[in-house]
């Protein structure tokens, strides 16, 4: 990294670099110290919980009442449960997502056929669709048929968070991925359905983590379906949080620093390993970087 | 991309001419692969559509039979003014919060292209913020903004009389949130944006000593247009249907302040079980970001055009 050229417009010793430093740390400031005050609270006891002090002694003791009967006697949602029911939810979704996403971006990047466009487009439309007009629908679906407040309701509605995700990030790929190493494998009698996952699919293996992982986040911390389409039996993370910000009518701030550091941490950890494809993933190819 | 090693030639023993795919049957070959999210389409689309006929509809959980009612719905919300409140605080939050995140983000790109060690360094923690959820980004900050308890009044030396969420200051406080969750989101985008740019046109004009403010005006903003752009789509679309960190902050309030469309929405359909009402909510937000979204996306399709003329 540090022997990269200097692309356009930068300039390594400017006189104006130590006032571009200053500006950048006065935006770290501003973007981390959230995160900072969310550990230094998840740190705090009870009776520190409403001082603002930095000073203090830290104790671990609310992430255990979080995760134990006692954060579940306050909130009426059991904290450990809802990580797996989010756990089982999300890697569902993506691997529906995976399965149904993989052929579909890879018809798309290889080839124009009638109606693809279209087919693209719906599946990209999915991603600015206002979560509530498919909901209020399903809401009442879900209620008739028993599928309200169950994994399998909330992994067949996290496709609409997904699917859009991986077919758009895996198609950009697919295209381009040079289609003359295919047809070298079909030169060689490789079929066409041995040419794609001897040869496409180990190409795009990077992509296909990237396009996973990035949907395993945004599946994770999505609060709107959860919010509606579930009860106490299968809350996801998102949702358990806010419940320990109104617990009985007195505030646990501490205790929802906590359930919140919790909850935000796997996001974390996967963003921070697969930052090299966010860009991408982000705008869903939209732009190639 | 890496590459990987290229197919080994499968044995000449087991060696057979590959059965020919009929044409038409080749020709089929992309649908067939298709078919299984053409499905999962449909079964969205359909509580999709279900919704929008439920606009069309008196119903409500306390309606036993709802019967179709054409554009009565439309009618009575078309002229209720809490509707067009709805209206403006969502165009407000939109715009305000996408101009402050395209003009950060931009800067903040810039500041990051310089790539000095502090730099480097602020590179790897920037997105922190955008990859939390959105409603534990608002939990957070809705304990920093309690007026008594929070930090922010502390820190900021405010006392505790200043009311972050109150009556005129709650649209900010949430547009700050907004701000803060995804202005990485633009300043990722143009970065990558700018490191794709080729370094020739920067280099003959610094030779024909242009300042460094005129190569970003006439050379780099027009060339990065199209990332800018993509950035502003996403953002001004999400923004139109924000939900999460409203929600959790102020529920629309106080009053309806920060009553946003998807917001009036959920108190429609979900706490008063009006679901007509709720629905016809989502389908005028919905004409709206599609509408936008269309004029959006030919915008884009122009300028990725001329960006690409211009780099030949």
């Amino acid at each position: 990294m540090a022997s990269r050229e200097l692309g356009p417009g930068e300039r390594r010793f400017s006189p104006a670099s130590v006032g571009a430093d200053a500006a950048l740390l006065v935006w770290f400031v501003f973007s981390l110290f959230p995160l900072v005050w969310m550990v230094l609270l998840a740190l705090k006891t009870n009776a520190e919980q409403i001082s603002t002090y930095f000073a203090f002694t830290p104790t671990l003791s609310n992430f255990a009442t979080v995760l134990s009967s006692e954060g579940e006697r306050l909130t009426s949602v059991n904290f450990t449960d809802a990580i797996l029911t989010s756990v089982i939810n999300c890697v569902g979704a993506v691997i529906v997502s995976l399965v149904i996403g993989i052929p579909a971006a890879y018809a798309a990047g290889r080839w124009q056929y009638r109606g693809s466009n279209d087919v693209m487009f719906t599946i990209l439309s999915f991603r600015f669709a206002p979560e509530l007009m498919v909901i209020v629908p399903l809401f009442v679906i879900y209620n008739q048929i028993g599928l309200f407040d169950t994994n399998v309701g909330m992994i067949w509605v996290l496709q609409l968070v997904t699917m859009p995700l991986i077919v758009w990030i895996l198609r950009s790929y697919f295209q381009d991925m040079p289609a003359e190493l295919e047809q070298a494998a079909l030169l060689d009698g490789y079929t066409r359905r041995r040419a794609f996952v001897m040869v496409a699919l180990p190409l795009v293996r990077p992509g296909i983590a990237a396009a996973a992982l990035l949907a395993f986040i945004f599946a994770w911390n999505n609060y709107v379906f959860p919010l509606i389409l579930t009860g106490s039996q299968h809350t996801p993370v998102t949702v358990a949080v806010t419940r320990f910000l109104g617990g009985g009518g007195q505030a646990y701030y501490n205790l929802t620093a906590a359930a919140a550091l919790i909850a935000a941490l796997p996001p974390l950890l996967v963003a921070l390993s697969i930052q090299r494809y966010l860009v991408r993933g982000l705008s869903f190819g939209a732009v190639k970087a | 991309m890496t590459t990987t090693a290229p197919p080994r030639t499968p044995t000449p023993a087991v060696q057979r001419e590959p059965r020919p795919v009929p044409a038409w049957r080749r020709g089929l070959r992309p649908y067939v692969l298709s078919i299984p999210a053409v499905l999962i389409i449909v079964g969205i689309l359909y509580p999709f559509v279900l919704g929008a006929y439920y606009a069309f509809l008196n119903y409500a959980a306390v309606v036993r039979r709802p019967v179709f009612i054409g554009l009565a719905n439309f009618a009575e919300i078309l002229s209720d003014p809490a509707f067009w409140t709805s209206v403006r605080v969502t165009l407000h939050y939109a715009v305000a919060a996408t101009v402050v995140e395209t003009v950060l983000g931009i800067g903040i790109a810039l500041l990051l292209n310089r790539s000095t060690l502090i730099g480097r360094i602020f590179e790897r923690v920037l997105i922190l913020p955008l990859m939390i959820a959105p409603v534990i980004a608002g939990v957070i900050w809705g304990l920093m903004f309690n007026p008594q308890y929070g930090v922010l009044n502390y820190v900021l030396g405010l006392g505790s009389t200043f009311d972050w969420l109150g009556e005129g200051t709650a649209i900010w406080s949430v547009i700050l949130v907004d701000v803060w969750i995804y202005t990485p989101f633009v300043a990722i985008l143009v970065l990558a944006g700018i490191r794709s740019l080729p370094k020739e046109p920067f280099e003959a004009s610094a030779v024909d000593g242009a300042s460094w403010f005129y190569m970003f005006r006439r050379l780099m903003l027009p060339m990065m247009w199209p990332y800018i752009l993509v950035a502003v789509i996403f953002r001004f679309m999400d923004c139109l249907k924000i939900f999460d960190h409203v929600f959790v902050l102020t529920a629309g309030g106080p009053g309806d302040a920060t009553r946003t469309l998807q917001i009036g929405a959920y108190q429609n359909s979900i706490i008063q079980l009006q679901y007509s009402q709720g629905s016809t909510y989502m389908f005028l937000l919905w004409a709206i970001v599609f509408l936008t979204a269309r004029y959006l996306v030919s915008v884009l399709g122009k300028a990725q055009r001329r960006a690409a003329g211009s780099e030949e």
